[in-house]
C-alpha cells in the first residue's frame, strides 16, 4: 500500500487542491473542470497530453484512412456516394457486433462467440421466413432468432458466473459450439446451405430491406431533422437546467457545439445517402440500416448511462468487490450482460445476413468477432473493464469498415484482410495500453 | 459489571454493546469473551497486534461473520446482525482498508453506489449530485476539485475522505474505520483525522482500528486494546499513555497503565 501518490506530500501546505493542481487537472473530462469555452480546449488539451485523448484518435485514424484510400483506390472510387453508402452499410453489421461486445468488455470479460451466435439467429430467422418451408411472419421469425441468442448469452454467462470459469475460455468453447449448430443449421430444408432471401413474399422482403431498403430522401430529411431536433433539445435542456441549479455541467458553448456536431454529421450523411447512386434508374435515399443502428445506439446508451442496470454494469468492471459490498448481484448483472451481447450480436448478424441477401457457410462468423472487439477497442472502450460506450463500438466501427472497403475496393485478397485485420487489433490494445498507462488508471481492485 | 468507563457520558446506555463474544475458526479460538462499548459521540480505537482478533470482532459487528456465542445490544436491545445490509439498517456502517471504490465511476456515482436514486425509471442524477454535496460539505470534504471528477484521479487522503463520506450519508450512527490512516501521507492524515473528529462533533460513534499510536492518541476518547483473541482493557484514552497501550497489546497487561484492566476471565 505504500504506492499511492506522493506528490500531494511535496507540498506542506494543507491544501491538496493547490499541492496537486497540474496532476489531477490533466485526468479529468473537460466537462467537468471547465467554466468557459477557453478552459475547456485548455482542459482538453491537458488530457491529451495525460494519455487520455477520448475520440481523438479514431477522428484521426478516420481521416487518414480516408485520404490514403481515396488516393488509391481504382478512379478515386472511395468516397463516391455509391461507396459511402456501402461502407455504412458494411459497417454497421461491425457496429452493432462492437456494440454487443462492450457489454463484455465493461463487465471486464470478453465474448469470443458473438460472431457465431449471432449468425446461429441470423440463420434461424432466415431459415423460418422460407416460403417453401416454414414461412413464419418475419417478427415472429426474428424474434425467435434473438430468443435463440439469448438463451445461447445465458447458458454462457451461467457457466461463466456461477462456475466461476474465465469468459474467454467459455465463450471459445460457446463459439465452437455455436460455429457447428450454424453450419447445422443451414442444412434444413432444401436449400443446400445456402437458404437466401430471394423471392417474392413480404416477410422474405422485410429481411431484406433491413440492410438494402432505402427511405425516400424527402422523408429522410424530414427524419433527420426530428432527430437531430430532439437529441438537440435533450442536450440543451438536461445542460442548461444542471447549469441552472449549479451542478456540474458544461458551458453553454460546449453543449452548443455538442448539438452542431450532431447537425452537422446528420446533415452530411443525409445529403451523401440522397445522391442518386445507381447507374441505371434511381437508388436514392437513407438505407434503413442507419436508422436501425442509431436506434440501437440510443437503447444502449440510455441502459448504460441512464439506469441502475447499467451503473452496477460499470461498477462491476470498475471494481467487483465495491460492487459486492454496494449489495450488488453480480451473477445477475453479469450474466444478463453476457445476455445482452448475445441479443445484441443476433441483430448485427441478422443485418450481415440482410447484406448477404441470405446466410451459407461463408459467414466469417470468427473474422467479425475480432472486427467486434477491434473496434470496440479502438472506440475507446477499455479491454480491462469498466471504461465504454456503444458509441465506442459505432466510432470503432466506421474505422474498421472503412479500412475492410478499402481493401475491398483495393481488391486484396483474403490473406491480406486477415493480416491488417490482425494489425488493427493490434494496434487498438496498444491504444489501450497506452492511454491507461497515461491516465494512471489501471490499478483497480481486481477480484 | 459495566465497562470501565469513566466519563460523564457512560451512565448513558452506549449505543452499541457486545457482550460475552466468542467466535472460533475450526480449532482457533479467535475471539474469546469479548465484552466491547461504543457510546455515541466518541471515538473509540481498537488495538492490538496482528492476529488479536480486531478484523474478526469487526466483522461480527459489521455482519460479516456471525459470533458463535454472544450477545450485541443496539441502543439497549438484543439485535442479531446476519449480514452487511442488517448493519446497513441499524445504522452500522464499515470503511474497510481496501476502501471498495469504483476507480471508474465518480465521486457521486460512487457515494450512491447500490442505492442509486431514481426518476422515473431512471438515474436521477441531479437529486444525487445535490445531496452528495451537501453531504461533502457538511464533512467539510473540500480538496476535491469536483464532484464529477473519477476515484481514480483522487489523492489516497481524498478516497479516504470519499469512503468515509460514502458511509455516513446514510444516517449511520456507528461508523467502523479499518486502519484509516494506514496508507497516508502527513498532510492527508491529518486530514482524515479532521474528518474522524467531526464524526464525533456530529454525535456519531466511531470505532477507529489502527495500529499507529500517533493517531490513536491524538483522536481517540477510548482506547480498547485486543490481545490473543481477548480485550484486555477499555478506558478512557486519558488513562493511558504510549507505553501502557504498548504492553497491552504484546503483553495482554501492562504494570505502569492508571486505566484498569476491563475484565479477566
Amino acid at each position: 500500500m505504500a504506492g499511492l501518490p506522493e506528490r500531494a506530500e511535496i507540498s506542506p501546505t494543507a491544501d491538496l487542491t493547490a499541492a496537486a493542481p497540474e496532476a489531477a487537472a490533466a485526468e479529468l473530462p473537460p466537462e467537468i473542470v471547465a467554466q468557459s469555452l477557453g478552459e475547456y480546449f485548455r482542459a482538453y488539451g491537458g488530457r491529451i497530453r495525460a494519455g487520455e485523448s477520448g475520440v481523438l484518435p479514431v477522428v484521426v485514424a478516420m481521416v487518414a484512412i480516408v485520404v490514403v484510400f481515396q488516393a488509391i483506390s481504382p478512379n478515386n472510387v472511395y468516397l463516391s456516394a455509391g461507396n459511402v453508402v456501402n461502407l455504412f452499410q458494411q459497417s454497421a453489421v461491425i457496429m452493432v457486433l462492437a456494440m454487443a461486445e462492450g457489454f463484455a468488455l465493461v463487465l471486464g470479460e470478453i465474448d469470443l462467440s458473438v460472431g457465431f451466435v449471432g449468425a446461429c439467429g441470423a440463420a434461424i430467422t432466415v431459415q423460418l421466413v422460407q416460403p417453401a418451408t416454414t414461412n413464419w411472419p418475419w417478427p415472429l421469425a426474428i424474434v425467435a432468432g434473438l430468443l435463440f441468442c439469448l438463451a445461447f448469452g445465458a447458458i454462457q454467462g451461467l457457466l461463466i458466473t456461477l462456475l466461476r470459469l474465465p469468459s474467454f475460455i467459455v465463450t471459445l468453447g460457446g463459439f465452437l459450439v455455436a460455429n457447428g449448430l450454424f453450419l447445422k443449421i443451414l442444412l434444413f430444408g432444401p436449400f443446400s446451405g445456402y437458404p437466401n432471401l430471394i423471392g417474392q413474399t413480404d416477410n422474405l422482403h422485410v429481411i431484406y430491406y433491413l440492410m438494402w431498403g432505402t427511405i425516400d430522401p424527402t422523408t429522410s430529411w424530414i427524419g433527420a431533422g426530428v432527430a437531430v431536433a430532439g437529441l438537440g433539445a435533450l442536450i440543451w435542456w438536461s445542460d442548461s437546467r444542471r447549469r441552472g441549479s449549479g451542478l456540474v455541467a458544461p458551458p453553454a458553448s460546449i453543449s452548443l457545439i455538442k448539438i452542431g456536431v450532431v447537425a452537422v454529421v446528420a446533415i452530411v450523411v443525409v445529403a451523401i445517402c440522397n445522391v442518386n447512386r445507381a447507374n441505371l434508374g434511381t437508388l436514392e435515399g437513407v438505407p434503413w440500416v442507419i436508422p436501425i443502428v442509431l436506434a440501437v445506439l440510443a437503447a444502449w446508451t440510455i441502459l448504460l448511462q441512464r439506469t441502475k442496470y447499467g451503473r452496477y454494469v460499470y461498477a462491476i468492471g470498475g471494481n467487483p468487490e465495491a460492487a459486492r459490498r454496494a449489495g450488488i448481484n453480480l451473477t445477475l448483472i453479469r450474466t444478463t450482460g453476457f445476455m445482452l451481447c448475445s441479443f445484441t450480436a443476433g441483430v448485427g448478424m441478422l443485418l450481415y445476413g440482410s447484406y448477404l441477401n441470405g446466410m451459407s457457410n461463408n459467414v466469417q462468423g470468427g473474422q467479425y468477432v475480432l472486427y467486434a472487439v477491434a473496434a470496440a477497442v479502438i472506440g475507446g472502450t477499455s479491454l480491462m473493464g469498466g471504461r465504454g460506450r456503444p458509441l465506442h463500438g459505432v466510432l470503432g466501427g466506421l474505422v474498421i469498415g472503412a479500412i475492410y472497403n478499402g481493401m475491398y475496393l483495393m481488391g486484396l485478397q483474403f490473406e491480406w484482410q486477415y493480416i491488417v485485420t490482425g494489425l488493427v487489433l493490434l494496434a487498438a490494445i496498444v491504444i489501450d495500453a497506452v492511454s491507461r498507462r497515461g491516465s494512471g488508471s489501471g490499478s483497480a481492485t481486481r477480484v | 459489571m459495566t465497562a470501565a468507563v469513566a466519563e460523564p457520558r457512560a451512565t448513558a446506555e452506549p449505543l452499541l454493546k457486545v457482550r460475552e463474544l466468542d467466535k472460533h475458526f475450526g480449532p482457533v479460538q479467535a475471539l474469546y469473551h469479548v465484552d466491547l462499548d461504543l457510546p455515541s459521540g466518541q471515538v473509540t480505537a481498537l488495538c492490538g497486534d496482528n492476529g488479536a482478533g480486531k478484523s474478526v470482532l469487526t466483522k461480527c459487528i459489521a455482519g460479516a461473520y456471525q459470533a458463535d456465542h454472544g450477545q450485541v445490544f443496539w441502543e439497549g436491545q438484543p439485535v442479531h446482525i446476519h449480514n452487511a445490509r442488517d448493519a446497513s439498517r441499524l445504522g452500522i456502517e464499515t470503511v474497510y482498508q481496501d476502501l471498495a471504490l469504483a476507480d471508474n465511476l465518480d465521486i457521486v456515482q460512487n457515494m450512491f453506489l447500490g442505492r442509486e436514486r431514481l426518476r422515473t425509471g431512471l438515474l436521477d442524477e441531479d437529486a444525487m449530485e445535490r445531496a452528495a454535496a451537501e453531504t461533502l460539505a457538511s464533512l467539510r470534504v473540500t480538496t476535491v476539485k469536483s464532484i464529477r471528477q473519477p476515484v481514480a484521479s483522487l489523492s489516497g487522503g481524498q478516497r479516504q475522505s470519499i469512503a468515509v463520506a460514502k458511509a455516513v450519508m446514510w444516517n449511520s450512527k456507528l461508523v467502523i474505520m479499518d486502519e484509516p490512516t494506514a496508507a497516508l501521507g502527513v498532510v492527508q492524515t491529518r486530514q482524515v483525522l479532521d474528518l474522524i473528529k467531526r464524526l464525533r462533533d456530529k454525535g456519531l460513534a466511531v470505532m477507529v482500528i489502527s495500529h499507529n499510536l500517533n493517531d490513536v492518541f491524538e483522536v481517540a476518547d477510548r482506547i480498547a486494546v485486543m490481545y490473543l483473541g481477548r480485550l484486555v482493557v477499555q478506558a478512557p484514552a486519558s488513562s493511558f499513555d504510549r507505553q501502557s497501550v504498548v504492553d497491552f497489546m504484546t503483553t495482554g497487561g501492562s504494570s505502569r497503565t492508571g486505566g484498569r484492566t476491563a475484565r479477566e476471565s
